[in-house]
């Protein structure tokens, strides 16, 4: 019964979070029809290099947790899994410095958080999304410490609930470059 | 004889040893509730300070207040209030009062504290993340707090920081400067704190009930609290990018909701193109499910109690239940009644209109029911009880006014008066109070293991009860005569006849505040030397009257209760006393 907790806590956590970029949404809208100023400009190449990146991270994970699905229950994570995993990890981080590739490419074109609100809406929505991703990070780093320490059933749900965290982290910034294309 | 009935071994969970561990960074749910009612006992006594110094000077607008000149000189110099810090007073009792009681007390506090006990779980799902909403909570108080010491003093656009006066910065006003971001700061962290505590209530609810503790067996205070849960993880999960867009039009240049050629105190602002309205959406989308926050727990504590002292069941438990998760949606769907003046389409005011009506259905039919509880019952006229009648009362008063708000044609006039004050601070203040006060006489024994003092409790009820009438039902006159409001004094328009009844308000109110010193001291002489109280003084049926008063570190020493029955047992013919408990210990 218990061991539902941390998935549970995941589920409502990609509520609250879908309602929050859904208000940033409408504020983008409204904000976009409330007033001519709006610029558009070309997004930065390397989003869609990042796009696959964390895409690509959700494979690797989902690789990881079948092997540790695989694997004898009670022993701790198999060598295999644990590579897979640590490459998850990487990709994280690596979709980060992309993003922060992105935004170099942004001021270069001179475009900043204040400049325009086309440009500070993408600084806003892409800053939020990064901070939930290394929440994320963070998040498997501690279910990957949990699973090489310890061999209780309760390191394997809390590889369910994170992963599922993770992969809802490249939904959401589906959804968020899809916005950006048809908006800005 | 062979252990059937309770398979479950004994496995009890010793408390941790250390001080700070046991007292101050607890992970347990039951010190996590009352360290949130602590923390909203210090906000309630600040925000009613605030609420005197108002009153005072509303009442006597010339006549100086000892002292204040050294809290702010700037904004009372020789004692008397300026018409600035008039505003910022105002701010931070609403902001307070909201934000940091209201919320705070019947949800957070008695919901952590009572939640985990009624579903029969050893605590909530997530202690750290239950420890870390708490101390978050406390900083965010402490960064609104801060804002009274620094030199231009707190925010004063309202607790609805309405743009662009509270986007622009210094220029509009002294409070607008540090001020007003100190304030957004609060709030952000105040959501993000909500945000986790919902998420534990949530999963608690959902996870963590004992063995036959089904849906339809959960007490009605639990169903109040999973709601409210649900509307605050929708409702904060809004405002909290909203203040983050706030905070970067005032520290980051951008423009969400500054317009192009605003001119403030003389001074064109550097922005373009932003859209005033866009923070009232996003606030009020917030703001009106905030004020469904702050009652339905109120709900759920009245409709737990009201059964255990008319000893009859609650009428209709599923329709209550129904209409409580009715009003949890339909609030996502009236937030611009907040807004029939903003220069919104007029179309959409008939818009947000209707649900506005239609919403007062469910909550009339949750009042029938506590009428129909109430009618033929052989009362118990303990604290608790007078508070729950009481909680009927002024709701029914504050509800009342509502279906004239509610009508667009009607609040263009009302919108900007005292009749809006009297309203909501009948409707969602002073009712949510008295919900807190019912649950507080109500719980006191289970928490501290010691009654309260009723003949103490008796003389607080009845001096709250008519004070709170004296200070809120004039205020509808007022507003009714035009009497503005947001206006630090009234000394030299049409409203000077009216100032009489503005100092009857001021004396009727630090006479009711004079009257909470009664239940201070009852709280503070009953946790001391209160008689011992026993495991179930009010023979009540859920779980939280089975284990022991205050009840062990793990709840149930170890042995998860079974549930058998549901929590609106009470009358029960032939049964032992006239009630059935949830679980037989």
């Amino acid at each position: 019964m218990n061991e539902t907790r941390a998935e549970t806590g995941v589920w409502i956590g990609i509520a609250t979070i879908s309602m929050s970029f859904a208000a940033l949404t409408s504020a983008l809208v409204v904000r976009q029809g409330s007033a001519s100023d709006w610029q558009h400009f070309q997004l930065p190449p390397i989003l869609y290099v990042n796009t696959l990146v964390l895409l690509l991270s959700s494979c690797t994970l989902e690789l990881s947790r079948r092997r540790v699905a695989a694997g004898v229950p009670d022993v701790v994570l198999p060598p295999q899994g644990l590579h897979w995993f640590q490459i998850t990890l990487a990709l994280g981080l690596l979709f980060v410095v992309g993003q922060l590739l992105a935004w170099r490419n942004l001021a270069a074109q001179g475009l900043f958080l204040a400049t325009n609100p086309s440009s500070s809406f993408f600084y806003v929505f892409t800053a939020l999304h990064g901070l939930h991703l290394l929440g994320g990070v963070a998040g498997l780093t501690y279910v990957l410490h949990r699973l090489t320490r310890t061999a209780r059933p309760g390191a394997r749900s809390a590889l369910g609930a994170a992963s599922l965290y993770w992969h809802f982290m490249g939904v959401l910034w589906l959804y968020l470059l899809s916005i950006l294309v048809i908006r800005i | 004889m062979p252990d059937i009935a309770a398979p479950a071994a004994v496995h009890r969970h010793a408390p941790p040893q250390g001080l700070l561990r046991r007292h101050v960074f607890s992970l347990d749910h039951k010190v996590i509730g009352k360290q949130y009612l602590d923390l909203a006992l210090v906000a309630v006594c600040t925000g009613m300070v605030l609420s005197w110094l108002m009153r005072l000077h509303l009442g006597f607008p010339t006549v100086p207040i000892p002292g204040l000149d050294k809290l702010s000189p700037n904004g009372a110099a020789g004692g008397v209030i300026t018409p600035e810090y008039y505003l910022s007073l105002m701010t931070m009792h609403g902001t307070i009062m909201v934000f940091f009681v209201l919320t705070t007390a019947p949800f957070a506090g008695f919901g952590n504290y009572f939640l985990p006990i009624q579903v029969g779980a050893e605590d909530m799902a997530f202690p750290r993340i239950n420890m870390t909403s708490f101390w978050v909570t406390l900083v965010a108080f402490l960064v609104l707090i801060a804002s009274f010491f620094i030199h231009d003093g707190p925010a004063l656009s309202g607790w609805t920081a309405y743009a662009p006066l509270s986007a622009v910065g210094k220029d509009a006003g002294p409070g607008q400067g540090l001020g007003q971001t100190l304030w957004a700061i609060s709030i952000a962290l105040f959501c993000v704190a909500q945000l986790l505590g919902s998420l534990n209530f949530i999963t608690t609810t959902l996870d963590l009930r004992t063995r036959g503790m089904s849906l339809a067996r959960m007490p009605f205070s639990t169903w109040a609290w999973f709601i409210t849960a649900v509307i605050g993880l929708i409702a904060f999960a809004v405002l909290m990018p909203a203040c983050i867009l706030l905070l970067l039009d005032r520290v980051a240049g951008t423009s969400f909701f500054i317009p192009a050629g605003l001119v403030i105190s003389d001074r064109l602002q550097p922005h373009s193109g932003g859209s005033p309205l866009l923070w009232q959406h996003l606030f009020w989308f917030f703001g009106h499910p905030e004020v469904y926050i702050a009652i339905l727990p109120g709900f759920g504590i009245i409709s737990h109690i009201l059964p255990v002292f008319t000893r009859k069941p609650l009428l209709g438990p599923r329709v209550m239940i129904g209409c409580l998760i009715a009003i949890a949606f339909l609030s996502y769907t009236v937030w611009g009644h907040h807004m029939f003046l903003s220069g919104m389409n007029p179309f959409s005011a008939t818009l947000f209109s209707v649900p506005t009506l239609i919403i007062t259905i469910p909550a009339t039919i949750v009042t029938l029911l506590w009428i129909g509880t109430i009618y033929g019952a052989r009362l118990r006229f303990t604290t608790p009880a007078l508070f729950c009648l009481g909680f009927v009362s002024v709701f029914v008063s504050g509800g009342i006014s509502g279906f004239f708000l509610a009508q667009p044609s009607i609040d263009t006039y009302l919108h900007g008066t005292y009749f809006v004050v009297g309203h909501f601070h009948f409707v969602m203040g002073v009712a949510a109070m008295f919900g807190i006060f019912a649950g507080t006489y109500f719980w006191f024994p289970k928490m501290f293991g010691r009654m309260m003092n009723e003949t103490l409790g008796k003389w607080h009820f009845w001096l709250t009860f008519i004070g709170v009438y004296c200070v809120f039902m004039p205020m509808h006159y007022l507003g009714l005569a035009g009497n503005v409001r947001r206006y630090s004094a009234f000394t030299d328009d049409y409203m000077k006849p009216l100032i009489p009844l503005h100092r009857f308000i001021t004396i009727a109110a630090l006479f009711t505040g004079a009257a909470q010193l009664i239940f201070l001291y009852n709280l503070i002489r009953s946790r001391l030397r209160g008689p011992k109280a026993p495991d179930n003084p009010w023979e009540a049926t859920t779980l939280e009257w089975s284990t022991a008063s205050p009840p062990p570190f793990d709840n149930f020493g170890g042995r998860p209760p079974t549930v058998s029955h549901g929590p609106n047992e009470y009358g029960v013919p032939g049964a032992a006393g006239d009630y059935v408990m949830q679980a037989s210990r």
